[in-house]
């Protein structure tokens, strides 16, 4: 319980998204401009990651990994006589399951809260290509978390790290606006500074025992 | 009907005609996916530690923009508006497992060393956005040249970044230690090079917020020097 808790909070300050793995980082530049689109679409992020990563994980522990078939056939387990390994198959899978969420998702939003689907408009298939969604089931495929829970806690975690980084630079952009920015950096590059000294600030987090 | 297909067809344009030689220089500065069409950055910034690690990088994403926006425009009739995310993504994502099986099997050390990033060439802004933007509407040949100039285009920012970072962080170039060393050999108590002189590492630079910073001060450079690119806000 303890682990899944400090996955959790990694996953929010010292492991972030956008601070210390740059994920996602073309949808936070693009949608960041008002507070009222960065809370929607970090919301729309929270939720989609933490559906879509647990699901990955059965995928990845019940089909793909090397042996990961064997409560098919003891055969094709580790070691067995016919052992199969699919991982190769990893990258197609995840992004299918991924489109196939996003794209739930988007006719949920579109029944039940019209304005909000309004808002976001566009950005709502972009989900999809967004990489800290795919970046998650990868770390989540790389880092070999034991159960379901401990991957759903990332998922939402990271899910959640994502969310804050966007409101808060979106916070920031508007702000901005009345402040005397060099013209050469305005808009993007101003953007990217800003970023890269948030990102400073959340390294501190890093030094924290969990 | 084959001979009524040819009375219409257009006379056919020159391979490098001025227009196609557009579509590969405009990419590289002034219309760059980095630093004006904000396209692929996830990527840019992550793996920019290292000159090795961009090089690799830079031309896996050569290798699947070029064949999938190739690919995408020969399909670009065939393919239904409603699910052609999902179509793109799906030969996106075979591309780059060939990528990959091919990285994993000849390059182990600098794979390792990308990691996940590999896999987020699917995700790459930069290859969905061409795909949507110019290859769904464009012939082969026109995509494939709008390909090479957005992947030069991406390197190029990619490839000074990770010299900068690079240069600065380790003291070195491609991994040859160009400053000196910072480990003390036998009559050089400080280490060798520059570094016997009292010079150190700039170790901030190795840390991932500095390649934002870095990316940003190239921005502003780009933008004082071409005006036309500033923006309002």
């Amino acid at each position: 319980m303890q682990e899944t808790l400090s996955i959790f909070v990694k996953g929010i300050f010292s492991e972030n998204m956008i601070f210390a793995y740059f994920l996602g980082m073309c949808s936070y530049l693009a949608v960041s401009k008002t507070v009222k689109t960065a809370v929607g679409l970090g919301a729309a992020v929270i939720f989609v990651l933490g559906i879509t990563i647990p699901i990955n994980y059965l995928l990845e522990n019940y089909v793909l990994k090397e042996g990961a078939l064997a409560w098919l056939n003891p055969e094709y387990g580790v070691g067995g006589s016919s052992t199969i390994n699919l991982s190769f198959l990893s990258f197609i899978m995840f992004i299918a399951v991924i489109a196939s969420i996003v794209q739930l998702v988007e006719m949920l939003v579109e029944k039940f809260a019209p304005s909000l689907y309004g808002a976001l408009g566009i950005f709502l298939p972009l989900i999809a290509v967004n990489c800290a969604i795919l970046g998650g089931a990868l770390f989540m495929q790389d880092r070999q978390y034991t159960s379901v829970g401990d991957a759903t806690a990332f998922g939402i975690g990271s899910g959640i790290g994502w969310f804050l980084a966007i409101v808060a630079i979106a916070a920031i952009r508007e702000k901005i606006k009345y402040s005397h920015v060099p013209a050469p950096l305005r808009g993007l590059g101003i953007t990217f500074i800003i970023t890269g000294l948030m990102g400073m600030a959340f390294m501190s987090f890093m030094g924290i025992e969990y | 009907m084959s001979e009524v297909a040819e009375k219409v067809k257009a006379p056919a344009e020159p391979l490098f005609s001025k227009k196609n030689r557009k579509l590969v220089t405009d990419p590289l500065s002034d219309n760059n996916p980095i630093t004006i069409q904000v396209l692929g950055i996830c990527s840019a910034l992550a793996i920019t530690v290292q000159v090795e690690q961009a090089v690799v990088m830079s031309a896996a994403v050569f290798f699947v923009l070029a064949l999938g926006n190739v690919v995408i425009s020969m399909l670009r009739n065939l393919i239904p508006g409603r699910i052609r995310i999902i179509v793109q993504l799906v030969v996106v994502a075979s591309l780059v497992i060939m990528v990959n099986q091919v990285l994993m099997a000849y390059l182990p050390d600098v794979s390792a060393k990308l990691s996940v990033f590999v896999g987020l060439i699917i995700t790459n802004c930069i290859i969905m956005g061409r795909f949507e933007a110019f290859a769904m509407g464009n012939k082969p040949w026109p995509s494939f040249m709008d390909a090479v100039g957005n992947a030069s285009g991406y390197a190029i920012i990619l490839i000074m970044v990770a010299v900068v970072r690079e240069l600065l962080g380790s003291g070195s170039f491609f991994g040859i230690p160009i400053l000196g060393s910072p480990i003390p050999v036998e009559g050089y108590p400080n280490g060798t090079g520059l570094f016997d002189m009292g010079y150190m590492n700039n170790n901030l630079m190795v840390l991932p917020p500095m390649a934002l910073i870095v990316v940003g001060i190239i921005i502003w450079i780009q933008r004082s020097r071409n005006k036309n690119l500033i923006e309002s806000h």
